[in-house]
């Protein structure tokens, strides 16, 4: 590993309570990461945090050394969702994490340099992420599904390639809907959905008939039921040419799980060694199949010497 | 308004241009396209008959070339962007801006359409793909309502393609990995939503089973009918309670809607179904082919013909239909 890989607290996935919100990114402060996304992207009906609170604790972080990143709603549907976005992309004052080409394209038109080109931008191949660095694009998210082969091979075929980051660890967002799946399970609709989501810190599990944990409900949002955590697997990502790790934050123990990345990335602690502690910390198993090119729910399991 | 129909093999293309299709789409027998099933799609030789049939009685043949290709396949999807020019279709349907990039640089006579595994829900996506790339046309996912459609048409010259009738994709296409996470292969990169190979079909006591690459979809009675297990479109168990959790297993039409869609400057009628029979297109298309028809001819006077929704409920998903986000209640 020539440089020491950067870590990233992704953007919080879930609907906390504001104060549990508050709570949560007051304790990010002393935490070693570098660099922070912050913003709602699942629901623009989630709204504990508003613009200006973001805007506040983006502040704090800053001013703690954080690189702060505000991101994007992946799904825009309405007009009043174009003009939040609008709002962002203008006045944030930090870097913006573009997860729909409507944001791109404010971005764009508005002459902004240094964005994050985020994971739901299907970005695939070296013609396309060059079309967004040309944009401004200076970091791009790999999408969860993408291969470290596939990754490696697109980063390789790059005339310049951007800061590359990979979802290290979470449950994997895997598909937006129109419809809420939360609201659905309490026979509500959307619109009035009595923000359901806030009772749950991390999803609601969906198991298969026969009792296997599958996915998770998290508003209109679908996600794996097992966590990704590529811990055991960092020495073949920084190798892949990955700069950034993102962690994505849970209901509990992202204090713990991030401590394990950075004693890892530092050589510190073992990546083997370090997966293994993190059972404590994980309330799903876990998975990276996507990492490996196979079906992403599978925890592929690499042979020590070749990890090592 | 064209009416924009399937056509997954050369006798579903002529089925459906004999029906009275303004319009067939069609795609390669290779990852290239999203529905990249076994059996399904042309070969050069097919497509090139297929062109010459659609060109001789009048209508367009557009070429699904809207999955996404990685740096170790690029070649094979710029091949198919060279051939679609060659072969003069009338126009290619594209998701991935780099392949855009590439069709203007090379063809710039080729017509593009943005398909709706694009994933634009907005006029300011569409737009950005106008700007940069010239798309003529683009297809809306199937995740807005009917006032946000119009929002899109009224702030962009971009004609707008939206889903009539067929398969309900409940996610964002283009935003959905589900497939990928149980079978390894994804919609975004090989074209295959829960493909076939990965299906088992087991009679166990408890009843007909489903599965996907192992994972229980659903379990049938004895009086059910077994449907194919689409991911999305299965059973399963959130908080003890069993249910389809995230769609029953039914189609969208929106016959219904149609005067309004027209009113609202809807320029194309999408109608899903390549990987169904040319017997189906045929009736699908004829459906169609009459309400657009009766829509131009009586205007404000246009009604459903009740014989059209019954035959369209025969042929949908579990018999039955839904209107999907186009009404808001079904989100």
């Amino acid at each position: 590993m020539p440089q020491t890989l950067k870590l990233a607290l992704g953007p919080n996935q879930y609907y906390w309570p504001r104060q549990a919100m508050l709570d949560f990114y007051a304790g990010i402060v002393d935490s070693p990461v570098d660099i922070v996304y912050l913003g709602e992207t699942v629901c623009a009906r989630r709204h504990e945090l508003r613009m200006d609170d973001w805007l506040e604790i983006g502040q704090v972080l800053a001013e703690a050394g954080k690189e702060v990143v505000i991101s994007t709603l992946p799904l825009i549907e309405s007009a009043s969702d174009l003009k939040a976005l609008r709002k962002l992309t203008e006045q944030a004052g930090f870097r913006i994490e573009a997860n729909d080409m409507a944001a791109v394209n404010q971005l764009d038109r508005a002459g902004v340099e240094g964005w994050i080109a985020g994971p739901t931008l299907n970005v695939f191949n070296p013609h396309t992420l060059g079309w967004l660095q040309a944009m401004g694009a200076r970091r791009w998210v790999a999408p969860p599904e993408m291969s470290r082969a596939d990754l490696t091979a697109l980063i390789a075929a790059c005339e310049q390639p951007p800061e590359v980051e990979v979802m290290a660890y979470g449950r994997l967002p895997l598909a937006y809907s129109a419809r809420c799946f939360t609201a659905r399970h309490f026979n509500l609709q959307k619109d009035t959905c009595e923000f359901r989501c806030l009772q749950f810190a991390d999803g609601i599990r969906l198991h298969t008939r026969e009792g296997e944990p599958f996915l998770t409900l998290n508003g209109i949002q679908t996600q794996s039921a097992q966590v990704h955590n590529l811990l055991a697997d960092l020495p073949g990502v920084a190798q892949a040419g990955v700069g950034v790790l993102r962690v994505l934050p849970q209901g509990e123990h992202t204090a713990d799980i991030l401590a394990l990345f950075d004693d890892a990335r530092r050589h510190k602690l073992d990546p083997q060694l370090a997966f293994e502690h993190s059972h404590a910390y994980m309330s799903d198993a876990p998975c990276n199949g996507f990492w490996h090119g196979r079906p992403g729910v599978e925890q592929y399991v690499v042979s020590s010497s070749i990890a090592a | 308004m064209d009416l924009v129909c399937p056509a997954g093999s050369l006798p579903a293309l002529k089925k459906a241009v004999d029906a009275g299709a303004d319009c067939v789409y069609v795609g390669l027998k290779n990852a290239t396209n999203a529905r990249n099933f076994t059996g399904l799609n042309f070969t050069r030789e097919q497509l090139l008959d297929g062109v010459a049939y659609a060109h001789r009685h009048r209508r367009q043949v557009l070429l699904a070339l809207n999955t996404y290709p990685q740096a170790r396949n690029w070649r094979e999807w710029t091949d198919t962007i060279d051939l679609a020019a060659e072969l003069e279709v009338d126009a290619v349907i594209l998701a991935d801006p780099g392949l855009m990039h590439y069709a203007v640089d090379r063809h710039p006579g080729l017509r593009l359409h943005l398909s709706v595994q694009g994933s634009a829900t907005s006029f300011e996506a569409i737009n950005l793909y106008q700007r940069y790339f010239g798309i003529r046309r683009a297809v809306l996912p199937r995740v807005l309502s009917l006032a946000q459609v119009q929002h899109v048409i009224d702030n962009t010259d971009v004609e707008i393609e939206v889903f009539g009738f067929g398969g309900l994709c409940v996610m964002v296409e283009g935003r959905c990995a589900l497939s990928a996470f149980a079978t390894g292969e994804s919609p975004n990169c090989n074209g295959a939503c829960s493909p076939g190979k990965h299906v088992r079909w087991e009679d166990t006591p408890q009843g007909m089973e489903t599965r996907l690459n192992g994972v229980l979809i659903d379990r049938f009675g004895k009086d059910e009918r077994a449907g194919y297990p689409t991911l999305c479109k299965g059973r399963f168990d959130v908080e003890g309670e069993t249910y389809y959790a995230l769609e029953e297993p039914t189609s969208l039409n929106t016959l219904d809607l149609l005067p309004e869609l027209a009113r609202m400057g809807v320029k194309a009628i999408k109608i899903e179904g390549r990987q169904r029979s040319p017997a189906y297109v045929a009736q699908v298309t004829r459906i169609w082919r009459a309400a657009i028809d009766r829509l131009q001819t009586r205007g404000d006077g246009f009604e459903v013909d009740p014989a059209w929704m019954a035959a369209l409920n025969q042929v949908s998903e579990g018999q039955s239909h839904t209107l999907g986000a186009y009404y808001r209640p079904w989100k």
